[in-house]
Order: C-alpha cells, then sequence, then structure tokens
C-alpha cells in the first residue's frame, strides 16, 4: 500500500498509453455490460416460469394452433388443475418500430392460472365486461402514456386492419421480471373478427396438481391427441422459455463468440503497454530491488499496475452500461427484461480484473527474474 | 586496517579466494581471479584499475547484486553467498548504500520520494521516515529542492539525491561506483566532500571506484586492481608494493 503513490504516478508518465489502455477495458466491458444484459434478457422467460405450469403446443411447431376444443379434454386428464390459452396478435401501434408483444388470452379462466399479475376487482371486472377492452402492463402504459379509458389502435399484422381496443386495467406485479411491455385482449373479439383459424388458440398453459407430476401430466396430454390431426408437445413453462430462448441461440452464441475475441484483445492491448512499461523501465526497476526491494513486492508493484487500469477502465465500463441499461430495452418490446443486473456487473468487474491480472502476469514475471546487474550495465 | 593478503581477521568485510568468470559466447572472460579483501568498520577506500578491469564487478559481489563464481564474502558475520532471494534483499536493504555513476533516481518522484523509496520497505511510521528523510536531504544540502522533480536539478543536485537515497536507511556500508564520473570538477569536489565527511562523521564504511586520483586521494587506502586482484598503492596513485613483497 506504501507503493500505490508509485504505482499512480507510473501509470501517469504514458498518459496517452494508460488512458487508451483504460478506454479498451472501458469499451470491453461496456459491451460486455450490454451483452451479458441482452442475454439475460433473451433468456429471462425461463427464471420466471412457474414449476407447477405446462405450455400444449402444436407438435410441429410453435406457429401452428390447436383446437379450442382441446380445453375441456385437457381438463378431464389426470393431475390438470386448470387450462386456459392465448394466441399471438402480433400487432403494432402506429409504426412497426413500435412493436411490443400483445396477444388474445382466454379471460375467463387466465387469473386462476396466472395469479402472480394482481389487479384491482373494479378493473379486472371492467376489462372482463368490454369485448374490446385490453390490458396492459405498466412499462406499456408508462412507454405510451396510455391510462385507463384510452382507445388504442393496433395495426394487425397476421390478420387484417386496424383492431381498436380500450385500456380497462394496467396490472401489477411485485416481481419485476414480469413487468415488459405487454398486451393483452379478449380471445372471444379475435376470433369474432379474423378471417381464418376461427376456433384455434395458439398454446395452452395448463396447471397441475404439484411439479412432480409434471412428465406424468405431458405424457397424458400428449398421448390423447396422439394421431389426430393436431398432436400437441407438453413441456414444462421452464423448458417451452429454454426452448424460447434456444431459437435464439444462435444470437447467444455470436455474443459469445464477440465477447471472448474483446476479451482476448484486451489481454493482447494490456499485456503489450505492460511489457512496454516494464521494457522502459528496466534500470528504476533493478534500483528498487538494489535498494533491497524483494521479488515478491516488485511483481506486485508490475500486478498492481495492470490491474488499476483494469479496475479503473472496467469500472468506467460497466458504469456506462448500467447508464445505458437504466433507459430500458433499446428495441421497444424484443428485448423486455433489459436489466444489467448487480450479479452480472460484479461477474463483469471479476473478468475485468482478472483480465488486468492475466494481461499483468508475463511482464510482471520479467520484471521480478530481471537480473539487477543486466539491468543496471543497461542504462 | 586493511589487508589483500587473505590475513585479516574478524573484518567487517571478509573476501577470500574471490573468483568471478563471465562467460560471453563460447568464452570465458576471468574478471577476479583468488582476490583476497578484510576491511574494518569505518574504513575509505578508494579503487583504481583500467576500464573492465572488474571494479563495477567487486562492488556489486559485495553487495549481494552478483554472485561469485567461487570464494566466499562475509559482512558484518554474514556469509552473503549462502542468503538467497528474500533475504538477500533484507540484507541489501539494512546493510548496504549504493551510488552509481548515472545518479539512478526515479524520474517521477520527487526528491523527497526518491529518498523516501528504502523506507518504505521498512515498518517506520509515516512521521519517523519525514524526519530521516529530511535530516539525509539536509546533510546533502538540499533541504530547499526537497520537492523537485529530477529533471529539475542539475547533475550534482541528483547525485546528492541519490546519496541521500543512499544513507537514509542508515546501511553499515556505501558502495560508490564512480560517483563522479559524468560530472564536472566543482559538482564531483562536493560529492567528495560530502564521502569524505560520511567517513569520518559518520563513520561508514566506503568503497569507492574513481578514474581520478584527486577523488582517490581523499581515501584513507588506495587499492589498484589489477588483473583480477588488488594490489595497495601509494597514495600517489603508483602501485606501492604487491601481496607477495609484504610477506618479506
Ligand atoms: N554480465 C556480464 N556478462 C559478461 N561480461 C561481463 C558482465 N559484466 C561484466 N562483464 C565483463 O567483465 C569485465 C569487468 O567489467 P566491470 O566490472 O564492469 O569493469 P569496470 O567496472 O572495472 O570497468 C569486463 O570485461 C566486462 O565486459
Ligand atoms: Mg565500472
Amino acid at each position: 500500500m506504501k507503493f500505490l503513490h508509485l504505482v499512480l504516478v507510473n501509470l501517469r508518465r504514458k498518459k496517452t498509453r494508460t488512458a487508451l489502455t483504460i478506454g479498451s477495458f472501458t469499451v470491453a466491458l461496456f459491451l460486455f455490460g450490454i451483452l451479458a444484459t441482452i442475454k439475460s434478457a433473451l433468456g429471462s422467460g425461463v427464471d420466471v416460469a412457474g414449476a407447477d405450469r405446462l405450455v400444449v403446443r402444436n407438435r410441429v411447431s410453435l406457429i401452428q394452433p390447436l383446437p379450442i376444443a382441446y380445453r375441456d379434454q385437457i381438463l378431464r386428464l389426470p393431475h390438470v388443475e386448470e387450462a386456459t390459452f392465448a394466441t399471438w396478435f402480433g400487432g403494432y401501434y402506429q409504426d412497426m418500430k413500435n412493436f411490443f408483444p400483445n396477444f388474445a388470452i382466454d379471460v375467463p379462466n387466465w387469473r386462476r392460472v396466472y395469479p402472480e399479475y394482481k389487479f384491482s376487482d373494479e378493473e379486472w371486472r371492467a376489462f372482463a365486461e368490454d369485448r374490446e377492452g385490453c390490458v396492459i402492463s405498466p412499462p406499456l402504459a408508462k412507454r405510451f402514456g396510455w391510462k385507463i379509458g384510452d382507445r388504442i389502435p393496433l395495426e394487425a399484422t397476421i390478420w387484417a386492419g386496424t383492431w381498436e381496443l380500450n385500456v380497462r386495467a394496467i396490472y401489477e406485479t411485485d416481481r419485476r421480471e414480469l413487468t415488459s411491455p405487454e398486451l393483452w385482449f379478449h380471445y372471444e373479439y379475435l376470433d369474432e373478427r379474423r378471417s381464418f383459424w376461427k376456433g384455434f388458440v395458439g398454446w395452452y398453459t395448463v396447471k397441475i396438481d404439484d411439479p412432480g407430476n409434471a412428465v406424468e401430466a405431458a405424457e397424458a396430454i400428449d398421448d390423447r391427441f396422439a394421431n389426430s390431426p393436431f398432436e400437441t408437445k407438453t413441456e414444462t413453462e421452464k423448458a417451452f422459455a429454454a426452448g424460447f430462448a434456444n431459437q435464439i441461440g444462435n444470437i447467444r452464441l455470436l455474443i459469445l463468440s464477440i465477447g471472448s475475441v474483446v476479451f482476448f484483445t484486451l489481454l493482447l492491448v494490456t499485456g503489450n503497454a505492460m511489457a512496454s512499461a516494464v521494457r522502459e523501465r528496466t534500470g528504476e526497476l533493478a534500483v528498487l530491488k538494489t535498494i533491497g526491494m524483494n521479488d515478491l513486492t516488485v511483481l506486485s508493484l508490475v500486478m498492481a499496475e495492470a490491474i488499476a487500469v483494469a479496475a479503473v477502465g472496467g469500472g468506467a465500463g460497466l458504469v456506462l452500461a448500467k447508464l445505458f441499461t437504466l433507459r430500458g430495452d433499446p428495441t421497444g418490446g424484443m428485448l423486455a427484461n433489459f436489466y444489467l443486473s448487480p450479479r452480472n456487473l460484479a461477474l463483469g468487474f471479476a473478468l475485468a480484473l482478472a483480465a488486468g491480472a492475466a494481461a499483468g502476469i508475463l511482464p510482471a514475471l520479467g520484471a521480478m527474474r530481471l537480473r539487477i546487474v543486466d539491468a543496471l550495465r543497461r542504462v | 586496517m586493511v589487508r589483500v593478503d587473505g590475513k585479516g581477521t574478524e573484518s567487517l568485510v571478509e573476501i577470500r579466494s574471490l573468483d568471478k568468470k563471465y562467460r560471453r559466447g563460447g568464452e570465458e572472460i576471468d574478471v577476479l581471479r583468488g582476490l583476497n579483501l578484510d576491511v574494518d568498520q569505518g574504513e575509505f577506500i578508494a579503487f583504481m584499475g583500467p576500464s573492465g578491469s572488474g571494479k563495477t564487478t567487486l562492488l556489486n559481489l559485495i553487495g549481494g547484486l552478483d554472485v561469485p563464481t567461487a570464494g566466499t564474502i562475509r559482512v558484518a558475520g554474514d556469509e552473503i553467498g549462502a542468503l538467497s532471494g528474500r533475504k538477500l534483499a533484507a540484507w541489501r536493504a539494512r546493510h548496504i548504500g549504493f551510488i552509481f555513476q548515472m545518479y539512478n533516481l526515479i524520474p517521477v518522484l520527487t526528491a523527497f520520494q526518491n529518498v523516501q523509496l528504502p523506507l518504505l520497505l521498512t515498518g517506520l511510521s509515516k512521521s519517523d521516515r519525514r524526519e530521516h528523510v529530511e535530516a539525509a536531504l539536509e546533510l546533502v544540502g538540499l533541504t530547499d529542492r526537497m520537492h523537485h522533480y529530477p529533471r529539475q536539478l542539475s547533475g550534482g543536485q541528483e547525485q546528492r539525491v541519490a546519496i541521500a537515497r543512499a544513507i537514509v536507511a542508515d546501511p553499515t556500508i556505501l558502495l560508490c561506483d564512480e560517483p563522479t564520473g559524468d560530472l564536472d570538477r566543482a559538482s564531483g569536489d562536493e560529492i567528495l566532500a560530502i564521502i569524505s565527511r560520511l567517513s569520518r562523521e559518520f563513520r561508514k564504511t566506503i568503497f569507492l571506484v574513481t578514474h581520478d586520483p584527486v577523488a582517490a586521494e581523499r581515501a584513507g587506502t588506495l587499492l589498484h586492481l589489477d588483473k583480477g586482484t588488488l594490489l595497495e598503492c601509494a597514495a600517489d596513485g603508483r602501485v606501492a608494493c604487491k601481496p607477495e613483497d609484504r610477506k618479506r
């Protein structure tokens, strides 16, 4: 610690080089922060999924529908307590870039399957009674400044026309990962107005009696509809969400590759800067050893310099990333849970320090092994 | 007492049959050959000898910066060849102060901070360190330049800072390798005056390598390094006698 001052003045001697090295850490860790945020946003559904809920979808693919008549049949199967359904609508407000998730739900049974969304009874009743009513999430209300009673035109993408909906309820939840911008409206209204796929739904969500019975219940459902024109694939909500996330798996791989390349570059840049610093100061290091500084202290001095650069640059990058994410989802709905968690911040900082240490270790070992007589002869 | 015949007893510095060879390319260079030296506490010795005769090598060996090829060096009872790594560094911090021809100050530290460096390796408190540093700087007459950086000082002043750094931890031995080699006459004389004073008033044991007969005159004993061994010289710099002659 007594040598902290020496570490700091050493960093100041080549200001441009230090600034560039710190800058590379800042850029790299900013990027890390954003990529980590995207990655966790893509996978966030997995974490919020209930263990006692199954999702039933068309065996062929998620975009193929299932008959609405399946609900009654599912309810009669063992371990099933409740079942509800929803259909992806895919509308947008005014402009395509204002995209946010919106779907038609089975209003009568919805709340019994999804108790985590809270409503005032009054608002829910108003929604249930208005066929053209809709529910929005707090972030969506905030984004467009919508209030209860507003009439919202949604442009359809799968079906035709402009669909006007009345905001009747805004849900509340104490779980921040559930508050993505989204909108639900009546399945009945959708089915009445749409021109095709009438009587079909996107997927069912089934509540079962016990998570331990999930496999049995899922098999029972799929067996029930085997060899029908609309075979099903049933999995836990968690697996469903994970599968959803896996569809964008290559994006995750891409993120990982970018991250690795950035870190590797960082190692080279910092390692090179530290190597030059040590080379330039060969004589001074020899003097420090001459006055009795031991090898370990010399090693720590160089390491401290590399780690200080990493801490300052990396810390700045993470702060910038955090500030960036505070502005919320930049894609307008595709990355609903755009949030840089403390865990990822800590991970990023640890990675930065590790990169600093890794970059510093070879030059530091070189400084440690430096033979005084050889170094002094070169001065 | 200073002896070069290997017959001294209980000396502060006791060098016996010291060999130092360097290997460069395929060939071996014998720099020091069977060198003996006994030096008591408080002696002031000047070494002279042609360039490349091994003066720096000898100082480095005494200071524990380099290891002998053969032979032993005992300083204050410690056989320094037997010390290694950490212990040697600590030993050096306690016993040895180095002064180089090129001053070797850390350019990004002020005079005060440069002088303080050896004390950072000790357990001294901040205020004790300050006291020692100020005393050392006062001794070399640089109290008013305390917060200057090396580039703001003249060569002579830089060397005075280097001396303050070498003595601040109160070492037993001062090793000075051509400390005036890069200075003009006047500055060189100032440096030599300080070194003489350290010998006279502070009873430091001093080894001074120099090319300058005037500088050598200040020392109590003048030794000549030639063909790998030491010869005692008369005050005029000429070799007065060889070790073999002394025996008669
Ligand atoms: N590290 C080394 N490797 C090879 N040769 C060396 C090394 N150090 C010194 N020498 C050689 O040893 C001899 C003595 O060098 P040195 O002690 O520096 O002489 P001086 O200080 O008397 O001028 C020279 O010939 C020099 O080239
Ligand atoms: Mg020399």
